[in-house]
């Protein structure tokens, strides 16, 4: 895997689709291709009250991704620093081998550019000192991302504090 | 060249603070202020669209003068001289024959209002009006009658609250960031949110109680919950007694209203409705019984806006930290607001507005912003005197005002629309003169003035020069009054101009919005003395229950309750609402916006789906008296079988817009045009549809 780690605080998100759209404002892409993408489950009434999960999908820059494998050309690329898995778009043919490999359907096709477009975790932001664009306008400031071993224990501080028997 | 620019957004009226960043005369990206509390960089998804909007090529880029039909959205390009010529010429005619007053402006509040005002003070007329009757008039007047205030000088410290129930405020998906942010902060403390809707949102899948109320009945569960506080006395006895008027006629008033009544007319169980309260008293006053954004549902909305607010008074949350407060100004601090334009002297205006607003037929609403949907009814009926012509200045009466084919009559009667807008709305599709105006991301406007907790001023700062050949409103008004002989109440030659004017005597300068975006008139927040500072500004410096506003003009402060007629069998109540990637009939054909949410589609509760033989996905034709339209359902058990949902600002007319044309059904074609005739608001679930396969 990528030495960072992008996670989603699940409780705080509010399914509003804003990293979605900074992603695509900051890469200026057109219509069609979504680098990061919320999906929604639910709602259902679970003992009456509605719940519903709105799940955070980027790529995961995985440490074998199956996307550069079946690259043809090399333009699909984890970066070697830091393992971000991300196209070059000179050596990119349109093929969209990638697009049939990747099992969890992160490379998209830009139709505009006639290649396919992924998430790059911002590296040219990330390069600058900056996070990813859908990490730092988050409304909610849900997505979380940093270096693995930095990331905050959210789901354990929540729990610790729910079950402090202070009352 | 790269460079950092603090400014305000307006994808929506919140006017969000932001921070955009420019290379090359280019916006590059957009996000929150990172100084701002709660902003911190977040944005919704419509701010985040903002790069979308200035580039978006479907958007006015030139006045344009109307060729064709109205309606038929042909159009030719004109100058800028040769299109505000014509208007002036035009308002000109009118004036001469029908008087200042036939004159008509109707906008979104702005921070540019002021501008809007004296453009009409100056031809003598009295017939501004805002959005915002459309939407919460009804709230405004039940606050007015409670406190003095209206609803937008008071707020909420939602950071610090313990309890929040919202009736169909649908926080999370009609998102102001800083709210979200501030309630979310709340949530992670342990504080509990109720949530009661009709319909499952987004906010309801995070609420720790959810009631499917039945449509329309809030202010019945209301009545029980304030019969539940005063039987089992779990009020704040010594805020109440310092504070209110009118107890003993509540409590006299409130005998027969039990959870038990409310059971049967609600559909909530009696003891979950005594649970609520037990619960709330506990945490009181770190409460909210939040009054609501939209308030526009019902003939009885102002009582049932009151009945929230009454709640929070016997709690004790006002003025009260994590429940309401008053909104401090600059006189605060010592300080002195910016000055408006309003503040010049004009000729005394001689006749009513056009919606009898202030005069014995309609007393109660604001008129500071009117009541927009009475336009239609005043121009088909000459009353009270001929209206000749309508300026909507990003206003769309069209799709904003109950009943569209009503309102396209109306229009039709005048000899003049001129829109100024942004995108190609559905009224500027219908006008005869389009004046496009800059984004405001192209503009400076005239300052905010931030009341709050800590007063504040707020600035809109050009971010680049205009893509195309458009004007920042103000600026197109004073053009317009420079050709009708009014031109001498704009003194400022641009908006810069007017801002170093407005600043004048407040101690700040133009070059301080430089570095952070805005200026703080103090450090601290201001809470007053809840035991003898609170600064309520009723006659009586009190709580009015019993209301002298409403007795004076004689309305009761505490009605019987009418119970909410359910529909006719075969029919469904018509309710709308929002979602977090569009404002109101805005938004719809950004490009960035429209991709994730492209069209609307129509609620139906499963049961009734299915009696109907409509399946989730199938089209289906929803009608009422007024208009009809095609739509996909959506079959759901997460909608109660009394109502229907559909998004509101679908269902557009303007082709040039073209990934919103004909998207969708527009909500307010299918309602009927009635108000609440004592608060202001129109009743926009108040009408009946019918929905068959089509």
């Amino acid at each position: 895997m990528s030495k960072y780690y992008l996670i989603q605080d699940t409780k705080k998100c509010i399914g509003c689709h804003a990293c979605e759209i900074q992603c695509k404002s900051n890469k200026s892409l057109p219509v069609g291709p979504r680098l990061c993408q919320i999906i929604e489950v639910g709602p259902q009434l679970i003992d009456n009250v509605p719940r519903a999960s709105y799940i955070f999908m980027p790529c995961f820059h995985c440490q074998n991704p199956w996307c550069v494998a079946a690259c043809p050309t090399g333009a699909m690329t984890r970066r070697e620093k830091d393992g971000i898995v991300f196209v070059d778009h000179n050596l990119c043919v349109g093929c969209k081998t990638c697009v049939s490999a990747c099992p969890w359907g992160a490379p998209q096709w830009d139709p505009e550019l006639g290649k396919v477009v992924k998430c790059d975790y911002c590296m040219d932001r990330i390069d600058a000192g900056l996070q990813p664009a859908c990490v730092t306008a988050c409304t909610t400031h849900c997505l979380k991302f940093d270096k693995a071993e930095h990331i905050p224990q959210l789901k354990r501080d929540r729990y610790a504090r729910a079950m402090a028997p202070l009352k | 060249m790269e460079k950092e620019v603090y400014t305000l957004c307006f994808m929506c009226s919140v006017r969000c603070p932001i921070k955009v960043q420019v290379k090359d005369g280019q916006v590059k990206w957009i996000e929150g202020n990172p100084v701002v509390p709660g902003m911190e960089g977040s944005l919704c998804p419509r701010g985040a669209a903002g790069i979308s909007l200035l580039y978006d090529n479907e958007r006015l880029q030139s006045p344009l003068i109307r060729v064709g039909e109205r309606g038929s959205g042909h159009f030719r390009k004109a100058s800028w001289d040769e299109a505000l010529d014509m208007v002036g010429e035009k308002l000109k005619g009118v004036i001469d024959k029908y008087g200042g007053h036939s004159v008509v402006l109707g906008e979104r509040t702005q921070l540019a209002t002021h501008v809007s005002k004296t453009f009409l003070k100056a031809i003598k007329s009295p017939n501004h009006f805002t959005h915002d009757a459309l939407c919460k008039g009804s709230v405004n007047t039940a606050c007015r009658s409670l406190f003095g205030l209206t609803d937008a000088q008071m707020s909420m410290d939602y950071k610090n609250t313990k309890h929040i129930v919202m009736y169909g405020r649908n926080l999370f998906e009609a998102i102001a960031v800083k709210e979200v942010n501030n309630l979310m902060t709340a949530l992670e403390h342990g504080a509990k949110m109720t949530y009661i809707d009709p319909r499952v949102t987004k906010t309801a899948t995070k609420s720790h109680r959810y009631w499917m109320i039945r449509p329309g009945t809030d202010l019945a569960l209301n009545y029980a919950l304030i019969h539940v506080i005063l039987r089992e006395q779990l009020y704040d006895s010594a805020f109440v007694d310092r504070w209110v008027i009118g107890l003993s006629e509540l409590q006299e008033f409130i005998g027969p209203y039990t959870p038990e009544w409310a059971e049967k007319e609600t559909g909530i169980p009696a003891h979950e409705i005594e649970q609520l309260v037990r619960e709330i008293a506990q945490e009181a006053p770190h409460i909210i019984f939040h009054f609501g954004y939209r308030g526009a549902n019902h003939a009885n909305e102002i009582y049932m806006r009151r009945s929230i607010m009454i709640l929070n008074a016997l709690m004790g949350s006002i003025e009260a930290k994590g429940g309401f407060f008053i909104k401090k100004g600059p006189g605060e601090e010592g300080g002195k607001p910016a000055r408006k334009l309003t503040e010049q002297k004009f000729e005394k205006i001689g006749v009513p507005r056009f919606d009898k607003v202030g005069t014995p037929d309609f007393p109660l609403p604001d008129p500071a912003h009117g009541v927009g949907q009475i336009l239609p009814y005043a121009i088909l009926n000459k009353d009270p005197y001929p209206i000749k012509a309508l300026i909507a200045f990003r206003f769309d009466p069209i799709m904003s005002i109950p009943d569209t084919n009503l309102t396209k009559k109306a229009l039709d009667e005048l000899d003049l629309i001129v829109a100024i807008d942004i995108n190609y709305s559905d009224i500027a599709w219908y006008a005869d003169v389009i004046l496009p105006e800059s984004t405001y991301l192209e503009r400076t406007d005239c300052v905010q003035q931030a009341n709050g907790l800590k007063p504040q001023m707020f600035l809109r700062q050009q971010v680049v020069t205009p893509r195309y050949d458009t004007r920042e409103g103000a600026m197109i008004l004073k053009q317009i009054s420079e050709r009708i002989g009014t031109g001498s109440f704009f003194p400022f030659e641009d908006m810069e101009d007017l801002v170093k004017w407005q600043l004048e005597g407040t101690g700040f300068a133009r070059e301080d919005f430089n570095a952070k975006g805005f200026v703080a008139y103090g450090k601290k927040q201001i809470f007053w003395d809840r035991k003898d500072g609170i600064k309520f500004k009723t006659p009586s410096g009190k709580i009015e229950f019993k209301s002298s506003l409403l007795e004076d003009a004689g309305f009761q402060s505490f009605p019987e309750y009418e119970a909410m007629p359910s529909p006719p069998e075969g029919q469904f109540r018509l309710t709308t609402g929002r979602n977090a990637l569009h404002t109101h009939c805005s938004t719809q054909n950004n490009p960035y916006l429209n991709e994730i949410s492209p069209e609307n589609v129509l609620w139906i509760n499963k049961e009734k789906a299915a009696e109907l033989d409509i399946n989730n996905g199938d089209m289906v034709e929803v009608y009422s008296k007024r208009g009809s339209g095609t739509i996909k359902a959506m079959a759901t058990n997460l909608i109660h079988p009394e109502a229907v949902f559909m998004l509101h600002g679908f269902g557009h007319e303007a082709k040039k817009a073209s990934r919103s044309y004909n998207k969708g059904v527009n909500d307010s074609e299918l309602m009927e045009n009635t108000s609440d005739l004592i608060g202001g608001s129109p009743a926009l679930h108040d009408t009946f549809v019918n929905v068959k396969p089509a």
